[in-house]
């Protein structure tokens, strides 16, 4: 038993998550259990305004849960400080950030930032850390390019580099695949699979490409409007899941091909 | 970092600048004084007139230091604010600084026709204008600071700090309004800022407060940088952001604070400074800039209080129009030049 704990990264109990204001508590979603292991990808898919975002902001501990709790690596997230918490885990994130004047490996050198010292100078194992990011990330030939030169799908992987770079056993990626074209949302989330393969991170990320995911997910959650529900690819197929995703009078799942179609 | 030894080179010839533009700014002025007396009184031997020496050592040089003073501290604190708020047009005085500052100087000099005399004679020294100025930038500051820790939003404490100004500057308004007419023109000449006229002992206070301004503002290199990234990752690398923002915002406020208290709301270096920088260095990383930053503005400030004073001649120009002439033109060239904003 406490060997398989081990393994587990991630773990939420009775999860509910939403937002409180004055007057009332709005429940985005509830009784949430997922168990996210070491070296596992996992696709989080749902509708929009499902709340994909509130469960990744609890999950980051961005905002509270409205009851339950979340475990990284066993210990509850409201026990980390914000340094101990840069150390588990990374993220990347949708928000645009603020000067693409940085070059690429000043860039993925700030996500060394919980690790240097005050005025943020890099020792030689903090370099090393960041040219091992950059070669898993396949863009060492980028390295001295400034961030506003670089196609979406290069920031995107510099963006992922960095998070290598904060040498974290989590990462977790909002909608990474927004923005890119077949091409490279394909390349992002098989470069997700190598590397969590690889490096035995869990990467867990959110995003609207199910049948990629179903194909490349060694575990998906899939958020509806009454359920959330963690399992492999293959099962959620045959417990017929995602069919409880969109409301059925335009698109219908596939069990076959695993992908959406149109209805004729 | 791959290219921190080529910024080097550029940190000796900006140096070098600095210190040409230092010796050039004391060698010249209103009393033409030969090169080797310059340099004698400098070192504390014999000059030709005794007049010259007192010259340099009580007017000139307290006069060139007010100017390295001055110059980089108001480059630092914009370059901090634009940082913060991720605006290139954010300054120094954003947070109402400066019309704190002027709110404090109004009520000292055009105050009197409206609270009497008593209180005016009581003030019109010279250190009442700099606590005048002080108080004034200190107590909306403190507004501000007080609105930043309960504000979640960091753009929110910009659109305040704008308000207070826009509060301040009505209330000035109505009190030139009531003042005389030698009081208004005593008023504006503040407001033109003046590097001249501080004294040693004044000019020891200004550099202790500097000092501690600038020593929070180095302390604050790593979040600056981590800011770049927008807050919410800064966030999940660990960075308080509450308590870096106050760092960010005391920092600039005292060395903000303190340049218009001792030499008036000096105009444009804030802004211009940081982008001037950015453009020749070609970088966002905080650790090149603030030192960088540091010695453009010297250097500037140096270059345009030597222009001001219109050598071998009785007068003095306004510094601020000066900085705002010799500097907007070099920045829009910049621009102009490069086509790609460096932010």
């Amino acid at each position: 038993m406490s060997d398989k704990n081990q393994h587990i990264i991630l773990k939420t109990k009775d999860l509910s998550i939403g937002y409180t204001s004055k007057k009332e508590r709005i429940i985005v979603a509830s009784n949430i259990n997922i168990e996210l292991h070491k070296g596992a990808l996992v696709g989080l898919v749902g509708g929009n305004g499902i709340g994909k975002s509130t469960l990744l902001r609890t999950l980051t501990h961005v905002q509270d849960a409205l009851s339950g709790e979340v475990f990284i690596a066993e210990r509850n997230i409201k026990q980390f400080p914000a340094l101990d918490l840069a150390k588990v885990m990374s993220l990347v994130l949708t928000e645009q950030m603020m000067s693409k004047n940085l070059s690429v490996f000043e860039l993925v050198a700030l996500g060394r930032q919980p690790y240097t010292n005050w005025v943020g100078n890099l020792s030689e194992n903090d370099i090393a850390c960041i040219n091992t990011a950059l070669i898993q990330t396949n863009i060492t030939d980028l390295k001295h390019k400034r961030c506003f030169e670089l196609s979406d799908g290069q920031f995107q992987k510099v963006m992922i580099a960095r998070a290598l770079a904060q040498d974290t056993d989590l990462i977790i990626l909002d909608e990474p695949t927004s923005h890119l074209d077949m091409y490279h949302k394909a390349y992002i989330l098989k470069l997700l699979q190598q590397l969590a393969k690889e490096t035995g991170k869990t990467i867990l990320f959110s995003s609207h490409e199910i049948d990629l995911a179903i194909q490349l997910c060694d575990t998906m959650i899939v958020m509806s409007k009454n359920q959330v529900v963690t399992d492999t690819p293959c099962n959620l197929i045959s417990n017929g899941t995602f069919e409880t995703l969109f409301p059925k009078d335009l698109i219908a799942f596939d069990e076959k091909t695993g992908s959406f179609r149109v209805k004729k | 970092m791959p290219d921190t030894k080529t910024y080097n080179i550029s940190f000796l010839v900006l140096v070098l600048i600095l210190i040409l533009c230092f010796l050039i700014n004391i060698s010249l002025g209103s009393v033409y004084i030969p090169l080797k007396d310059v340099f004698n009184s400098l070192i504390g031997a014999t000059t030709e007139q005794e007049t010259w020496q007192h010259i340099i050592q009580n007017y000139r040089l307290p006069k060139a230091f007010t100017a390295i003073l001055v110059g980089s501290g108001l480059g630092i604190s914009g370059l901090l604010m634009q940082t913060l708020f991720r605006n290139p047009l954010a300054g120094p005085f954003v947070l109402g600084i400066s019309s704190g500052a002027s709110l404090g100087v109004a009520l000292v000099i055009l105050g009197s026709s409206v609270f009497g005399g008593v209180f005016v004679t009581l003030l019109m020294s010279k250190w009442s204008i700099v606590i005048a100025a002080s108080l004034g930038s200190f107590l909306v500051l403190l507004a501000v600071l007080m609105v930043s820790i309960k504000v979640r939003d960091t753009m929110a404490i910009l659109i305040i700090g704008l308000m207070f100004a826009s509060i301040t500057s009505a209330i000035v308004s109505v009190l030139s309004y009531f003042g005389s007419a030698q009081q208004l023109q005593q008023y504006i000449f503040w407001g033109f800022g003046s590097l001249g006229n501080l004294s040693w002992s004044e000019l020891g206070v200004f550099f202790i407060i500097y000092a501690i301004g600038i020593l929070v503002c180095l302390a604050s290199i790593k979040s600056l940088n981590t800011l770049l990234l927008g807050e919410n990752y800064a966030k999940s690398l660990g960075l308080n952001i509450k308590r870096s923002r106050l760092a960010i915002i005391i920092s600039t406020s005292l060395l903000a604070g303190t340049i218009t208290a001792f030499t008036g709301p000096i105009a444009f270096i804030g802004l211009a400074i940081p982008h001037l920088t950015r453009q020749v260095f070609n970088t966002s990383n905080h650790k090149i800039l603030v030192p960088a930053v540091f010695l453009f503005g010297a250097i500037v400030m140096l270059i345009c209080d030597t222009i001001a004073q219109i050598p071998n001649s009785d007068y003095t120009l306004p510094i601020n129009a000066i900085t705002s002439l010799v500097g907007a033109p070099v920045v829009i060239w910049l621009l102009v030049r490069k086509r790609n904003m460096v932010f």
